[in-house]
């Protein structure tokens, strides 16, 4: 199972980074938990500038605009 | 501006996405015809338009005539540049991250740390919903209060859209002269607010937080995905702008057609001292991007206001706005969000008095 966190305050494209990180995941049929992180100083504490933030299991791997599909399989499919 | 081209140093690069030869060269080709195709279209503009107003049935020069014919013209010629400056900025803006301008400010000195940060800000790619992240992501990392204000100002009020459309509608004259005095508010109102040592106005949570700085790694980006890059800012950043575009020139067009040169030019002209102060306080609360005010600055400089005057309420339009302090509040307490307001409009007016000095 992975753990996958979306960073955002939840704005129009932290919703849509979320939809593709699950779509990804059911294409690749990899099991996944998102959670959205809308707290500012979480988000923050992540270390990143820019949103929508992508952090799976622990590792921030995405910041800033939406992600590409390919580097999203990347992510989830990296042991 | 090299470090975008480093090899990924760090442990988990993504796995790197195989491209055919032919594959890679296709995109280059497209962008370049696309460009080709544009430039024929862009010098074709001006007698279609022609064209396209002498076949209304309105009478000729009346007031309708003329703001329809503004209308016309500048509706395809703005979103034309504005799609090209776009696209172009999207592919330069590949090369910079807000992660790494903060690594690059974090520690710097105040001083200097202001003039890279306004000059990054222009650069580095950031939305108006990123604002409190990256203010706390600035903070918590250790960049200067004054030089993250410095960044904070100069990102809104000068960037691409702005200064392609001023160059594009007014002339480089004009757009030079923003650029320069649109850095000089973004340095000197944020090294004020650094000098003033307002730390502790900022809201208790933010001055607590200490944050490390996240180190990603970015795959090594191709000459194609720039190209991709430019074209989703083009996607984004048009989706977002064109209405408000539309709605700028239909401004324009009114001001253009209806509104007497000489009321226009005795209010905003320069013989009276309180024409800037009351451009800047009529624009502070008014919200739009730069793209939508450019077509009513071509307008207004068309009907002989004072060019420092017209670029301060360009500035203070794009610069402040009431969505933009609502989200800073999160952040800022009230006194230092005033304080903020206020400096950055004593700047801008200015700026208006000196441009009006200038250029009279």
């Amino acid at each position: 199972m992975k753990d996958v966190k979306v960073l955002g305050p939840g704005c129009k494209r932290c919703v849509a980074t979320a939809a593709m990180v699950q779509a990804e995941a059911d294409r690749l049929g990899i099991p996944v938990t998102i959670e959205k992180v809308t707290d500012y100083a979480a988000i923050a504490g992540y270390g990143i500038a820019a949103t929508p933030g992508i952090v799976v299991d622990g590792r921030v791997v995405h910041a800033g605009g939406l992600p590409k599909a390919a580097d999203l399989a990347g992510w989830l499919s990296a042991a | 501006m090299t470090a975008a081209t480093t090899p990924p140093a760090v442990c988990c690069a993504p796995a790197a996405r195989p491209a055919a030869p032919a594959e890679t060269r296709r995109p280059l080709v497209l962008a370049v015809l696309a460009v080709a195709v544009w430039c024929i279209i862009y010098w074709q503009l001006e007698p279609f338009s022609t064209w396209a107003v002498a076949q209304l049935p309105v009478a000729p020069g009346s007031h309708l005539k003329e703001a329809l014919a503004f209308f016309i013209f500048d509706t395809p010629k703005v979103l034309m540049l504005l799609g090209l400056v776009v696209f172009l900025m999207g592919v330069v803006r590949s090369f910079f991250s807000p992660e790494r301008t903060r690594a690059f400010l974090a520690g710097r000195h105040e001083g200097l740390g202001n003039v890279a940060a306004a000059g990054l800000g222009i650069l580095t790619p950031f939305c108006s919903c990123s604002a409190v992240p990256l203010f706390v992501g600035f903070v918590s990392a250790g960049v200067p209060l004054g030089v993250t204000f410095s960044f904070l100002i100069a990102s809104p009020m000068i960037n691409e859209v702005a200064l392609g459309l001023l160059f594009g509608l007014v002339g480089w004259q004009v757009a030079a002269t923003y650029l320069a005095f649109g850095l000089s508010v973004a340095i000197v109102a944020g090294w004020v607010i650094g000098q003033l040592r307002l730390e502790g106005w900022l809201e208790a949570w933010v001055r607590d937080l200490r944050s490390s700085t996240v180190d990603l790694a970015s795959r090594h980006l191709s000459a194609v995905d720039r190209i991709e890059a430019g074209l989703e800012a083009l996607r984004d950043i048009f989706g977002r702008v064109w209405l408000w575009i539309i709605l700028g020139i239909a401004a324009g067009a009114f001001i253009h057609g209806y509104v007497p040169a000489a009321l226009l030019g005795q209010i905003m002209g320069s013989d009276h001292w309180w024409s800037v102060p009351a451009a800047v306080l009529i624009g502070v609360p008014i919200y739009s991007n730069a793209a939508g005010i450019i077509p009513v600055v071509e307008a207004l400089l068309g009907k002989g206001a004072a060019l420092g005057t017209v670029l301060a309420f360009m500035m203070a339009v794009t610069a402040l706005s009431a969505p933009e302090m609502i989200i800073l509040r999160k952040v800022l307490s009230p006194r230092l969000l005033a304080v903020f307001v206020a400096i950055v409009t004593i700047g801008i007016v200015a700026v208006g008095y000196l441009l009006n000095a200038l250029f009279a």
